[in-house]
């Protein structure tokens, strides 16, 4: 009876032998996890093959040690032709030029580029463009599978050997905290198989999780992930920089004026010196005005978990923790929720964050008489920024807000027209400078309100001749015809290109 | 216009050209480009370059405009009176001023360049008193010469000359302020305190800026455009005294109405004092942004 019906259902029957019971315990027996291995073994059985993608976050920041460590190691193994897919890349991966230039790299994509790597790009150093996302667009790629992972590497603040893994840890051991392991999850969600290093590995259950065992393949321990003075900040610095305190200044009181400045608000702001002081004069309006926020979203900051500690804002919604003090309430108030990339920020998903946005503070390297804004590329055609979320938080926010001096020493941020196109103007509604507010045409109504606080409201055309007027007109930049770059939109279209900087 | 409101006055050095393209973006009453102390000898010539083309092209708006020259006695002094007048500065403050006769020969030598630019009288002059000579001289110099606008204290030559060190209570320049303030109000022209040098105490520099106030000077030299808020709410009218002079106001008007020389607030006349006071009131409020002009 019982083997019909198994081969009625295509199954086999029981058999004992096939059950193991291992009286070990457990706590032993879990060190021993099938998951832990070094780097090499974890490459060798991940499957990677020449040709295919790997991902890194980019948490660690400027401390960060995985993605040189890695691609070392991938060098030595003698894979060549890989993609390099990272949420962002910094100054400290300047390495990476090496392993271009002896074919292991042949292609990136990132949200941002700086330093030495920057430089050599931009004056045509790979023959495959960079493809520049937003960490929305990153996220909605991931998930559709037009940027398909095929190992992800993910360094990771405490981790157990299952694979159970956080941005921070609970540990005495803990050596190198950076929060939020938001840019991260969709790695861990998507990507083939998800190797985690860490640098502390903790006994099983490291939760509450960031990451589950469930997405995790391989745990490989490592001597340190990153250089924690260079991953976040202890304490809140104020600016004592006056420019930045009146740009803070006048971007609050736009806030305080435009008119979606009401109780239950939700806001974002970066964490510029001229933003973060902005939170300082936005927190004075909302005492004063007993006004509360519903959550402050993105990079969150000392400065935010303050406000929230303080009752002014209600949640925390975080996909990158910029200083310590922020990694730290990630880990402790449950109130503090930790974000992917694409509950942040994806356009294809109805409840990311951003879509409940109401105010968002941005930067920007230049913006033109359109609006259009360019976080990526300097004024010199070397590419020096990353886009980050400002392509996401622009076209979602009811109120974007761009603060930008208006020169940076004899630098114009006010121009005719961007070197590179990152956020079309059509979803920038105010830029602040020093020498005034400019409202975009579209939004009429919020000059209205600014104009009737008292603020002194000017033609985007007016700044764009004032910065001329005082350092003359600029020389147009050499550009070869060689394609170094694509910028995407975060709906996957394609906004901009890129061009190689001659010498 | 010796009678502009002077809350602030803010050092910039003459030889920093992105500092004196900004600095009237954080709304100083006036800025004083500095050729004197904060040039060293060795860029005195291009600070003084830098300085005219400055006062010659940036768009400074309504922001008064001082320059800070090297003394008459020294190799500069005269040339940074040429440089400056022909650029159409408003104010010459002439630093270490100890007596009236040195008022007189900074004068003629403003005349003999103005004169040539076919503008005489257009320059101001204000004078820093320095040292103990100075403060005793305070009064002589303020009347010095009908271009004067002003008279200001320099503390920390002042206090060693005196022979002591400055403290944060102010003690030792006691006497030294409040002579230039009689002086100023003798003579009908404005007074300005010392600067406030340590930026990490704010509280200090309010609560100085608190007791200046009430000994009667017109506003503050100040060196970062931090202290700006601080001279500004300090100066700022209470609204009880707002309120208390917008009557006077509403009284001139009706009076004015009524085609009467006599201003009568609650049935009791309103003297000259009381009006010129209610005015400098509501100029005040006005630029503390309390009053809209279009709210009168």
């Amino acid at each position: 009876m019982i083997l019909a019906e198994a081969k009625k259902m295509n199954k086999e029957v029981f058999n004992e032998k096939n059950l193991v019971k291992d009286g070990t315990q457990k706590m032993d027996a879990l060190k021993k996890s099938p998951k832990l291995a070094t780097l090499e073994e974890a490459i060798k059985k991940s499957g990677l093959k020449d040709g295919m993608t790997i991902s890194f976050h980019h948490h660690f920041r400027g401390g960060d040690k995985v993605v040189n460590m890695v691609v070392d190691k991938l060098a030595e193994m003698g894979f060549k032709n890989l993609s390099l897919a990272a949420s962002s890349l910094q100054d400290v991966h300047a390495p990476l030029i090496e392993h271009i230039k002896n074919g292991v790299i042949t292609s990136i994509s990132t949200s941002g580029l700086r330093g030495k790597l920057a430089d050599e790009i931009s004056r045509g150093l790979m023959d495959t463009p960079v493809v520049f996302r937003s960490h929305g667009g990153r996220g909605s790629a991931i998930a559709t599978g037009e940027l398909h992972i095929d190992v992800a590497f993910i360094g990771a603040s405490s981790c157990d050997p299952m694979g159970n893994a956080c941005g921070f840890s609970r540990s005495e051991n803990a050596k190198s905290i950076c929060g939020s392991l938001g840019y991260a999850l969709p790695d861990a969600q998507y990507a083939d198989k998800v190797v985690i290093l860490t640098d502390d590995l903790v006994a099983y259950p490291n939760t509450p999780n960031s990451i589950s065992e469930r997405n995790v393949d391989f745990v490989v321990e490592v001597e340190s992930v990153g250089d924690s003075s260079k991953i976040a900040s202890g304490a809140i610095r104020d600016t004592k920089n006056p420019r930045d305190i009146l740009l803070a200044q006048t971007a609050a009181k736009v806030i305080v004026n435009s008119g979606y400045f009401k109780e239950g608000f939700s806001i974002q702001t970066g964490s510029g010196g001229a933003s973060l002081a902005a939170v300082k004069y936005i927190r004075q309006s909302m005492i004063d005005q007993n006004i509360h926020a519903s959550f402050a979203l993105g990079g969150i900051t000392a400065h935010m978990v303050k406000l929230h500690e303080e009752g002014l804002i209600d949640r925390l919604i975080d996909v990158q923790s910029f200083d310590r003090v922020a990694a730290e309430s990630i880990m402790n108030d449950p109130k503090h929720k930790e974000a992917s990339a694409n509950e942040y920020a994806s356009a294809d998903e109805p409840g990311s964050a951003t879509h409940a946005l109401d105010i968002v503070i941005l930067s920007a390297l230049e913006v033109d008489t359109e609006f259009n804004v360019n976080v990526l590329v300097g004024s010199d055609g070397i590419i020096r920024g990353a886009i980050g979320g400002h392509q996401d938080t622009a076209a979602d926010s009811a109120l974007s807000i761009i603060v930008c001096p208006l020169l940076r020493g004899r630098i114009p941020c006010v121009v005719d027209k961007v070197t590179t196109l990152i956020t079309p103007g059509k979803s920038v509604d105010v830029v602040v400078t020093e020498y005034g507010i400019a409202v975009n045409p579209n939004r009429p109504e919020i000059a209205e309100r600014l104009k009737a606080a008292g603020l002194n409201i000017v033609d985007i055309n007016w700044l764009k001749d004032r910065a001329l007027k005082t350092i003359g007109e600029p020389a147009a930049l050499p550009f070869g015809d060689k394609v170094v770059g694509v910028v995407m939109n975060r709906d996957g279209s394609v906004l901009d290109v890129i061009k190689n900087i001659a010498e | 216009m010796k009678d502009r409101l002077r809350r602030t006055m803010m050092f910039v050095p003459g030889n920093n050209p992105s500092m004196m393209a900004d600095a009237y973006l954080y709304g100083p009453d006036s800025i004083m480009l500095d050729l004197e102390d904060s040039v060293t000898m060795a860029e005195k010539d291009a600070a003084r370059l830098l300085v005219h083309n400055a006062l010659k092209t940036i768009d400074y708006g309504n922001t008064e405009m001082v320059v800070r020259i090297n003394p008459l006695n020294t190799p500069y002094g005269k040339k940074d009176v040429e440089a400056v007048v022909s650029a159409g500065v408003n104010v010459i403050r002439m630093p270490k001023t100890e007596t009236a006769e040195e008022v007189k020969e900074l004068e003629a030598e403003i005349i003999k360049v103005e004169e040539r630019l076919g503008c005489v009288g257009r320059t101001q002059i204000m004078a820093a008193i320095e040292s103990a000579l100075g403060v005793i001289n305070a009064y002589a110099i303020a009347t010095a010469s009908k271009r004067m606008m002003g008279i200001a204290l320099g503390a920390e030559d002042y206090t060693a000359s005196l022979k002591t060190p400055r403290t944060n209570e102010g003690t030792e320049l006691l006497m030294a302020r409040q002579t230039i303030v009689v002086a100023s109000r003798a003579a009908g022209i404005n007074c300005f305190d010392t600067v406030y040098s340590n930026l990490n105490d704010m509280d200090a520099f309010r609560r100085e800026v608190e007791a200046i106030k009430a000994l009667g000077f017109d506003g503050k030299s100040i060196i970062n455009p931090r202290q700006i808020e601080v001279v500004n709410e300090v100066f700022a009218p209470k609204q009880k005294d707002i309120d208390k002079a917008l009557a006077v106001v509403a009284a001139i008007k009706e009076a004015q109405a009524k085609g009467s020389g006599v201003i009568s607030l609650n049935g009791k006349m309103v003297d000259k004092p009381v009006v010129i006071r209610a005015e400098h009131t509501i100029e005040l409020a006005i630029a503390s942004g309390i009053l809209r002009e279009e709210d009168l």
